[in-house]
């Protein structure tokens, strides 16, 4: 009984939300370059949404799914970086938190990072934000998927170490990427 | 499911060659086997009736026993030379003439469907939905992009699995004319209930006629709201999953849209293709089929209009 009920508890890992929220940034008009400003605080607004997809098992999973059919792999390997920067070591150079993960999926970065406004939805980008952030095992051990759906040359994310993030802020780490 | 997609899925109707044969044989089993469960059961009866009375005899047991032996002798022997004609049947009817080769990969919850042709160009793809010619044997090839899946049609064939990282394959050859219901079966998450498979069984040319619309390039929009469908599928969230053929819509992970509007279905059997259920299911794919692939948008009015007039036009 006892034990019935705790294994209950853990069905919160994945809650789902099935249709997303609508999005914010679809108000915004016109292509929007960047929005980095030199000096400007490095945070983007703290959203509630993070909370919803973060240390959330669903998410990560759907996650892993888009990172394959978006072709991250094509720039950021399986993580391990190639074209693009790794995203399995503990660097930053945009911020490693879901939202400023976010605003890097939807703003784009110079240097070859697509903006992915208007082709992939709110939703999806909080999904691919769980995701990355799984790949330095920045989530609960729970939540983690246990294998790749694909084959891949780097152990599965549950028997990774958690990387501490060196710094939140990206002057941090400008220097040291790559 | 619902009685718009061809209702029953009846396992005993005999549309197909292996349907019909399997079934006479499946026939031939149950009486033979029927008989002899009722043999044991008398002869179990007749056992304690005979045991009470003490009056069982040395030769009638013996003959009992013979005559025993000799009906199982019998029995199987009639079993396994039914098994053995059913099998020489069922590959007379389909060897020598060239099956027509289709590949068929299952993804949670869809169906991707390629027909093979001679060259390239001749290879049509569609989603959640088979062409059948009658009489003309079908090779499916089967594979699976996520979890394991199973291909049933009912009064066409027997089950086979789709095994990700396997191919599987299964013999086809319908007898006669009609649409038939396939559905996946065995459990492959949330949706498993809506995926179905929408067979259609026609005659030679009529199939010869579908192929060749569907190997056509999607038709330009017409209507100036058709246009604006268009542009909003092609360079918006929609061309990252699903392929338009002749347009730059060219992703992969979501059903082909090309002839979408020609068939007759909307995500796998869950709506029939009407304007209305077009609009409930691209406004809302997942108050339509929970926990499937394809999110929410957020369409803004006029751009919901302008994207189901342009899939109404995909014929």
């Amino acid at each position: 009984m006892i034990a019935s009920l705790v294994s209950l508890s853990a069905c919160d890992r994945e809650e789902r939300e099935s249709r997303g929220r609508p999005l914010a940034e679809a108000a915004a008009g016109g292509p929007l370059v960047s929005t980095l400003r030199a000096g400007e605080p490095p945070h983007p607004r703290p959203d509630p949404r993070a909370a919803e997809y973060e240390n959330n098992a669903y998410a990560v999973s759907q996650g892993q799914k888009l990172f394959q059919a978006m072709n991250c792999s094509g720039c950021h390997a399986h993580g391990g970086g190639g074209m693009g920067p790794a995203l399995m070591d503990d660097q930053w150079r945009y911020g490693g938190n879901m939202e400023q993960i976010v605003a890097t999926l939807d703003q784009g970065r110079p240097n070859g990072m697509l903006s992915w406004r208007g082709r992939l939805t709110a939703q999806q980008m909080w999904q691919l934000a769980a995701y990355v952030r799984s790949l330095s095992a920045q989530q609960r051990q729970d939540v983690l998927p246990g294998r790749a759906d694909e084959p891949s040359n780097t152990e599965p994310q549950t028997l990774r170490s958690r990387e501490e993030m060196h710094s939140s802020s990206p002057a941090g780490v400008q220097g040291t990427a790559q | 499911m619902s009685a718009w997609l061809n209702g029953i899925q009846s396992a005993t109707s005999g549309a197909g060659l292996h349907d019909q044969q399997f079934n006479g044989l499946f026939l031939l089993f149950l009486g033979i086997t029927g008989f002899f469960y009722l043999i044991v059961i008398v002869a179990l009866i007749a056992a304690i009736i005979l045991r009470r009375r003490r009056t069982g005899s040395e030769p009638l047991a013996r003959a009992a026993l013979f005559g025993w032996v000799g009906a199982v002798v019998v029995g199987l022997a009639v079993l396994s030379a039914a098994s053995f004609l059913v099998d020489r049947r069922v590959d007379a009817a389909t060897m020598g003439r060239p099956p027509l080769k289709i590949e068929l990969v299952a993804n949670q919850w869809w169906w991707d469907v390629r027909y093979h042709g001679a060259s390239p160009s001749d290879e049509v793809h569609t989603a959640n939905e088979l062409h059948l010619p009658v009489g003309v044997p079908a090779l499916v090839t089967l594979k699976s992009n996520d979890v394991i899946h199973s291909f049933w049609v009912p009064p066409l064939a027997g089950k086979q699995d789709l095994v990700p990282g396997r191919t599987n394959d299964i013999l086809l050859l319908p007898r006669r004319t009609g649409l038939f219901r396939g559905q996946c079966a065995e459990f492959c998450g949330t949706q498993h209930a809506r995926m179905a498979l929408d067979v259609t069984v026609e005659s030679l040319p009529d199939f010869r006629r579908w192929q060749r619309a569907q190997r056509a390039p999607a038709f330009a929009p017409r209507t100036a709201l058709a246009q604006g469908g268009y542009a909003y599928v092609t360079q918006r969230e929609c061309a990252n999953c699903h392929n338009i053929t002749g347009t730059p819509a060219s992703g992969r992970f979501g059903p082909d849209l090309t002839h979408l509007a020609s068939r007759r279905s909307i995500g796998a059997g869950t709506y029939p293709m009407t304007r209305g259920h077009l609009y409930a299911w691209v406004a809302d794919p997942q108050g339509a089929k929970p926990g499937n692939n394809m999110p929410y948008i957020g369409f803004e009015a006029q751009d919901l209009h302008a994207v189901v007039a342009y899939l109404q036009s995909l014929k």
